[in-house]
């Protein structure tokens, strides 16, 4: 992390204007009304958006009841700490952020309703939003008719790219090519056994993984196994397991059958701590329930983990920690829902408008120094440029980093050869 | 060389997966048995079945952390402790809804239905207001981790016995309670003909309030012993939901029998069947083979031969 430059909460912008009007006196320059001024509302709100010379409205768009309330109550809790920290510095362009929380209630109908009523109804400017992919598509006809932005925070299959939303979180290329390459030349892995929740993300995933190991790292794939959302009984496949003996077990096995099958796997006698296993599903949050006992030693492919310790993720941690509770975890997808607001900020300044067409158009290249992962930028397709990191679980639910990529990695939504 | 596994190694599978059936056949048997008998004796399909054995299991979490803070010498035993206290809880709450809720339904069985969902709902919300949306872990005591081995290849799972041996012995309580007990003769009058067993002096509403409260339960129970295996979560009872109503409609309402034999043929197809394809596909294969006996058996295996 040497290369990083210090932490900077600031935007470009705001630097900018301090190094350009040293004539201006310092006080009038920092308050917030005076830089509302310099952007006056007709001029940075031309289609008729939430914005007043105060405020500006921002929708969140999460299920906080429901099944997908288990993961996206993190979501939630982290894009309301980026937009308390953004008023905290004086808001963006001048106005505080105000925020209109719908519930998406695990039910994608819902979504898109809710949805259509945050742009329609509260014309807010930017919303937080989705954690599913389900959710995702079930809004995105309603942000493209209605010209909205959505800021989406989960990992995901890709094969997707819209002016109307920023993908904050990897799609499936950045999160496991590294992963494979590394696990070949460090564990000397020859053989893989894909395991996977039966819908499209852990299908997609296992295909690209699957033609990455046998036509890129010409290595064998000895199974390939879909499991029900909610299956609780994994015993059958361990079973299989033991006997074909892979060197890696890699699994994308999702929500509550998550905790039963690592539960299972320690009760049949599988010590991950011998038994290579590369998980791109289980983030700090999901360990919390599995317990860490039962998954200690467990390779997981991410961007971001809770225990990385460069300057901006030491100022996080605890910031996040302070607004939500000492015992809260913050897992990957937490992490790139909070860049959400910050990128939306950022894209706001360098635009110096509201306006959605320009803040599509001026996304791409915005760069974000302060994100807890590190350096990131949006690409043109509106994904971000990130890096991949290797974790190892440990017994008390967090991961030590083993890995992470020298440079940032491409996202690419739609990759060749991987289809 | 067969399925290309060798002799030695096929021996093995069939030990393994033996085991591996069992012990889905006790969980089975245990997440049915508490809606077999609510179900069998007053008609009434309990939609908060698994909200009941959630309950349980989040008396478990509540338990393990109680003994942590304050009683850590005994946390070796402190499982005991939670199944009973899942037990009375769950047991409680299944009196208290039979009386508000369900008594008012009895001549309106599709309303129970509706009833019991709503239910369902209300305490998901419950739970994830007072424990919070996110998983739990209920931290077990060592003694029941890991597994026992027997030989390089052949491995038993701890948890999995306890889960076979809780299962063995509630199905043995549950047996003696119906068919040696007083209260069990009652029921049992009942769910051959009420009207009549209301007219010889048998308090069908009190019999009603008690198998209600003792089929919750035993849920409770079995979201208890389900901690080892599973997830706690608000909505993790809409996991098991599915496979215990299976259970019961393939085993014949009305009769334990049924059920356990209903439990006994899905769980080892489900096993065996998942050891040669895909789970998803063994599921779908499983529920064709349940679709296919309940066409030639729309009654389910075991029916109580009833004069109407």
């Amino acid at each position: 992390m040497s290369q990083k430059p210090p932490i900077d909460l600031q935007s470009p912008f705001r630097r900018k204007l301090l190094v350009g009007s040293a004539a201006l006196s310092a006080t009038a320059l920092l308050s917030p009304h005076a830089l509302a001024q310099q952007f006056p509302t007709a001029k940075v709100n031309t289609t008729g958006l939430a914005v007043t010379n105060s405020e500006v409205t921002v929708g969140i768009l999460h299920s906080v009841t429901g099944t997908m309330a288990i993961s996206e109550t993190g979501s939630v809790e982290a894009e309301k700490l980026a937009i308390e920290q953004i008023n905290a510095q004086g808001g963006v362009l001048g106005r505080k952020i105000k925020f209109i929380q719908e519930d998406g209630a695990s039910d994608w109908p819902t979504f898109a309703e809710k949805a259509k009523k945050l742009l329609v109804n509260d014309k807010c400017a930017s919303v937080m939003g989705c954690w599913t992919s389900a959710s995702r598509k079930a809004v995105l006809p309603v942000f493209e008719q209605y010209n909205g932005m959505l800021y989406y925070p989960t990992f995901y299959e890709g094969l997707e790219q819209s002016k109307n939303v920023i993908y904050t979180g990897q799609e499936a290329t950045q999160q496991i090519i590294a992963g494979l390459d590394w696990v070949e030349k460090e564990k000397g892995a020859k053989t893989f056994y894909l395991l996977g929740s039966d819908y499209i993300w852990p299908r997609t995933s296992n295909k690209i993984a699957r033609k990455h190991i046998e036509n890129k790292l010409k290595l064998k794939v000895v199974g390939e196994e879909y499991f029900p959302l909610g299956h609780t009984q994994f015993n059958s496949v361990i079973n299989k397991m033991k006997l074909v003996k892979p060197d890696v077990i890699y699994a994308i096995i999702v929500g509550g059958s998550n905790v039963a099958f690592y539960k299972q796997l320690k009760a049949a006698g599988i010590d991950l701590t011998k038994q290579t296993l590369m998980t791109i599903s289980v983030t700090e949050d999901e360990i919390d329930g599995i317990g860490g006992e039962n998954i200690v030693g467990a390779y997981a492919c991410m961007k971001y983990f809770q225990s990385l310790g460069n300057p901006n993720n030491k100022a996080f941690v605890p910031a996040f920690k302070k607004m939500w509770g000492e015992k809260t975890v913050i897992g990957d997808v937490t992490q790139a829902a909070y860049l959400g607001p910050w990128l939306w900020k950022l894209t706001a300044e360098k635009a110096g408008s509201f306006d959605i067409d320009k803040i599509a158009a001026a996304s791409p290249g915005v760069e974000f120094k302060g994100a807890p992962e590190g350096y990131v930028r949006i690409h043109e397709n509106h994904h971000l440029w990130s890096k991949t990191r290797v974790g190892r679980a440990r017994p008390d639910g967090q991961y030590d980093v083993v890995y992470e990529t020298k440079d940032l990695m491409e996202p690419d939504p739609f990759p060749k050869g991987y289809q | 060389m067969i399925f290309g596994y060798s002799i030695g190694d096929l021996g093995s599978i069939l030990v393994m997966q033996g085991f591996a059936g069992l012990i889905l056949f006790s969980v089975f048997v245990l997440m049915a048995l508490g809606l077999a008998i609510i179900f069998g004796q007053m008609g009434v399909i309990n939609m908060a079945h698994g909200e009941f054995m959630i309950l349980g299991a989040y008396m478990t979490f509540l338990c393990s952390h109680l003994f942590q803070t304050y009683l850590p010498g005994l946390f070796g035993i402190y499982f005991f402790v939670a199944m009973m206290v899942a037990f009375l809880v769950s047991g409680a709450l299944g009196l208290a809804t039979e009386w508000l809720l369900i008594r008012h339904l009895y001549a309106r069985p599709l309303d129970t239905l509706l009833a019991t969902w709503g239910l369902s709902l209300i305490m998901q919300q419950a739970f994830r207001s007072i424990f919070g949306a996110r998983e739990v872990g209920v931290e077990l005591p060592p003694w029941m981790m890991g597994s026992l081995n027997v030989s390089d290849t052949i491995e038993v799972q701890i948890n999995g016995l306890f889960v076979m041996g809780l299962t063995l012995m509630i199905t043995a309580v549950v047996a003696l309670l119906m068919f040696r007990s007083r209260w069990g003769l009652q029921v049992r009058a009942v769910v051959t003909n009420r009207v009549m067993s209301s007219a010889v002096g048998i308090d069908t509403r009190r019999i009603d309030r008690l198998t209600f409260g003792l089929g919750c339960g035993i849920a409770g129970v079995a979201g208890s012993a389900f901690t080892m295996i599973g997830s706690t979560s608000p909505s993790a009872g809409q996991l098991y939901i599915v496979d215990t109503f299976l259970v019961v409609v393939f085993g014949g309402a009305q009769s334990l029998l049924g059920t356990i034999a209903s439990a006994l043929t899905i769980s080892q197809s489900q096993s065996t069947l998942e050891f040669f394809m895909s789970g998803s596909n063994a599921k779908v294969l499983t529920l064709l083979i349940v679709i296919g006996m309940l066409m030639l058996r729309p009654q389910g295996l075991f029916v109580l031969k009833v004069r109407k």
